[in-house]
């Protein structure tokens, strides 16, 4: 398969590009910051952009999806990260559309996916329980209790999990932590009882929470996959979720050194324009030279979500990687070269910062990933 | 040709004729056929690959038939290239002339300077040189001196070229003079192809710190060119004084090829693989954890470079791809290496300094180390394209 976008994709580009430049630009998450938005993103707009087929650009069209596939999902994670849009667009349709179409039976996915794609329902992924990163860490107990599951255990940096209907937590019903095998992935209703959810207000203005469920009950009906299986179900959905946010990442470096190019042609100091200076060229060029290298990982990640999935997890290892070192480092060159400008919180570029500083953390850092590979390697 | 057909034709004919000794998957210096008049056949078997390909016209696959080439479309010559990677078979001829002269040829040569060039490149009989640099012009370039007079029947060159590959080993050069010194200075420039064995060319060879000398200084002292090398074969490529156009255009091939030749990492054993075996796991995980997170971070560059190049071609088949991209694939591929190096060097400790010997192949790797502090300088240094990618590509201003 090529490493180019197909015409279509293209055009999907084309048109994601021109409607968030119009409806979601950096001055509306500005605006949902400022006015301490309790949603934290806007449903009107979620709505039209499950009208516009992205709500549901995972799921298959008899369930009322586009199904525009890996690629297309990316590249309308890219286009968001280029402009910045909160959207349930990740948890929802990334995550929790792969969790249900790769994963779930056909009784959850008849009756979930089409919520999916039409913006009825909106998901959480819950996994984390520490500050970095660990799935096989996962303490949270999903104990017997006669037919189904008594689930007790905190669970944060879940996005979107104070507005989310369904909450997909992965809890453990085997096993003691550090051992990969006795998870298991559970649908549970947000309004279960003993679920409570704390909005967390992170860096980047973004949705998330601190989750606590405490003897929340569930059954056998509500396992995505198998029990005690779940670590294979979480491999998967994580992939897909990394890949998407290295394409928001990369959209947002791009659209955070096409802001710092520009300031480099405009400013003037010692009577000439910045961007002539050579130590600054240097820097740019070097810039431009690793977010072509991000490009390249992202699709590649993309394309083998959508051709081959099951193996799809180290190329989606290598592209979370690779997108959050270079955007972190785009980020912190971009500010640099603003100078003071930069830092104040009327110019955008602070918050392509915080985005970035968030979206790289969350499901592994560089270090998480390059780790894997590195074991996969066998060194 | 439909894709499986083509591999399953390649496949069996690479099966038939590439001979056993050259199915070793042998890169590097010592393995590599440059050919030409002088050329000593490290085995029968070498010598007996370069024929079978060059008369299938597999040494330059992509070429066009009438020049030796083999015809065949970027796809397939993918497939040739990947099914001689994995069934291990070395490279039956490399050279400046296929990486340089070649593509220059085929862009900016008449169709009888074509006919009477390539053929010869193809079938490994004459080995070019590249006659760039000087001890003036360096990255430079436009402001070399070399000069060529026009003498009626004869072209008169008088100056000196340096820091030339192989040059004592070649036995023609393409070279850049100035046939125009009053002109602005990428306006005088002419791109001019020479026998090395006409009178007043002589080369003294350069030691470099590998211990090698693989270049040279090149000298030509009133050096008589003739107008025409055969009947109606002209020594001057492209226009006259138009030949900064043929030599920009040649630097981007030998920019992908050097950038290229940075994502040779997985083409033999990983980084990784060598430190274990060198420096042993603790609790499945290489013992040395901080270069061991060095090896993570290069694997992780290496690979996504290696896809970058993957994407270019595609792009640049596709006709989406932007320009420059040689110098990006140059710059990166070169500091990629030099860093792959210092890593090896990293993970072999004292054993890999030992210079002289068996244990190291008489300091095998550290001189293959110190040959890739050339990458970053040969073909145009780091700097210089970090200067065109500024420049070309994100439009930023001169001083
Ligand atoms: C192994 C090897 C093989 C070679 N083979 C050939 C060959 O076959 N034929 C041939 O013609 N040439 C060949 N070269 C020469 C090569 O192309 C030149 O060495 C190269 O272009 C640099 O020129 P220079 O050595 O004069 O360095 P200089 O141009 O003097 O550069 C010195 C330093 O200054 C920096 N610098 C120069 N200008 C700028 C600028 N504008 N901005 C920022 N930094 C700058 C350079 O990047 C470098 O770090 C070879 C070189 C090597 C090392």
């Amino acid at each position: 398969m090529p490493l180019v976008l197909t015409e279509e994709q293209q055009l999907l580009r084309e048109s994601a590009r021109g409607f968030l430049d119009e409806k979601a630009p950096v001055s509306a998450l500005r605006k949902l910051r400022d006015s301490r938005d309790a949603v934290g993103f806007s449903r009107p707009l979620w709505k039209e952009m499950a009208e516009a087929g992205w709500a549901g650009v995972l799921v298959e069209e008899r369930h009322g999806g586009s199904d525009f596939g890996f690629v297309g999902a990316g590249v309308l994670a890219e286009e968001m990260g280029r402009t910045l849009t909160a959207s349930p667009f990740l948890s929802t349709s990334i995550l929790a559309a792969t969790a249900l179409r790769k994963f779930a039976n056909k009784s959850q996915q008849d009756a979930l996916l089409p919520k999916i794609a039409a913006g009825e329902a909106l998901f959480a992924l819950a996994v984390d329980e520490t500050s970095k990163h660990r799935p096989a860490q996962i303490a949270m107990r999903a104990e017997k209790s006669g037919n189904g599951f008594r689930l007790s255990g905190d669970k944060t940096f879940v996005a979107d999990g104070h507005v989310a209907d369904k909450i997909i937590v992965a809890a453990r019903t085997a096993g003691a932590p550090g051992e990969t095998g006795g998870l298991t992935l559970f649908l549970v209703d947000a309004t279960a009882k003993g679920v409570a959810a704390e909005r967390t207000e992170m860096v980047d203005s973004r949705n998330a929470a601190r989750l606590k469920f405490d003897r929340v009950e569930a059954t056998g009906e509500d396992v995505i996959g198998e029990v005690d299986g779940g670590a294979a179900v979480l491999d998967g959905v994580l992939a897909a979720g990394n890949a998407g946010l290295a394409a928001e990442m990369s959209g947002a470096a791009q659209a955070a050194f096409a802001m710092t190019t520009d300031y480099l042609k405009q400013r003037t100091q010692f009577g000439r324009v910045i961007g002539s200076f050579q130590a600054l060229q240097h820097r740019a060029a070097q810039l431009h030279v690793e977010i072509e290298l991000v490009k390249s990982v992202v699709l590649k990640a993309l394309q083998d979500l959508d051709g081959n999935f099951g193996f799809a997890g180290i190329t989606c290892s290598l592209a979370k990687a690779k997108a959050g070192e270079v955007a972190k480092l785009v980020s912190q060159e971009a500010v640099q070269m603003h100078g003071g400008i930069g830092m104040t919180d009327e110019y955008d570029i602070g918050f392509y910062m915080k985005r970035i500083r968030v979206a790289q953390e969350m499901f592994g850092d560089f270090a998480y990933h390059a780790d894997k590979i590195a074991r996969l390697r066998g060194y | 040709m439909p894709e499986e057909a083509f591999r399953a034709e390649a496949r069996a004919w690479l099966e038939k004729n590439a001979p056993a000794e050259m199915r070793d998957g042998g890169i590097g210096e010592e393995f590599v056929c440059w050919g030409g008049k002088r050329w000593k056949f490290s085995s029968e078997a070498q010598k007996t690959w370069l024929m079978r390909a060059a008369e299938k016209g597999w040494t330059v696959p992509a070429w066009p038939k009438e020049y030796g080439g083999g015809g065949l479309s970027k796809e397939e010559t993918k497939i040739l290239k990947d099914e001689m990677k994995r069934m291990k078979v070395r490279s039956p001829l490399e050279s400046f002339g296929i990486w340089m002269l070649g593509p220059a040829l085929l862009k900016y040569g008449t169709e009888a300077q074509k006919k009477y060039f390539l053929p010869p490149i193809a079938r490994g009989e004459i080995r070019w040189a590249q006659g760039y640099s000087e001890p003036n012009a360096g990255s430079d370039l436009a402001s070399l001196q070399c000069k060529c007079e026009d003498k009626g029947d004869h072209w008169l060159v008088n100056g000196q070229k340096v820091w030339t590959s192989y040059a004592d080993k070649a036995d023609w050069i393409f070279v850049l003079v100035r046939t125009d010194p009053k002109a602005a200075k990428h306006d005088g420039i002419s791109f001019i192809l020479i026998d090395m064995a006409a009178p007043g060319v002589s080369t003294k060879p350069i030691r470099l710190i590998s211990g090698a000398s693989p270049f040279c200084e090149t000298f030509f002292d009133n050096v008589k060119v003739p107008k025409e090398h055969a009947p109606g074969v002209s020594a001057i490529v492209g226009e006259i004084n138009r030949g900064w156009d043929v030599a920009k255009y040649l630097l981007t091939h030998e920019r992908e090829m050097i950038g290229a030749g940075g994502g040779g990492l997985f083409a033999t054993r990983g980084l990784g693989e060598v430190a274990a075996q060198e420096i042993g796991l603790e609790g499945g995980v290489l013992a040395d954890p901080l270069l061991r997170a060095k090896i993570a971070q290069a694997e992780v560059d290496g690979w996504a470079f290696l896809l970058t190049i993957e994407r270019m071609k595609d792009e640049a088949k596709a006709g989406v791809g932007m320009g420059a991209a040689s110098s990006v694939l140059k710059y990166y591929g070169a500091e990629f290496n030099k860093r792959r190096f210092e890593i090896a060097m990293d993970s072999g400790g004292s054993k890999e300094l030992e210079w002289e010997g068996a244990r190291t192949n008489d300091g095998k790797l550290a001189k293959s180390w110190l040959r890739t502090k050339a990458n970053s300088i040969e073909g145009g240094t780091s700097e210089v394209q970090l200067n065109i990618i500024s420049k070309r590509i994100l439009e930023l201003p001169d001083a």
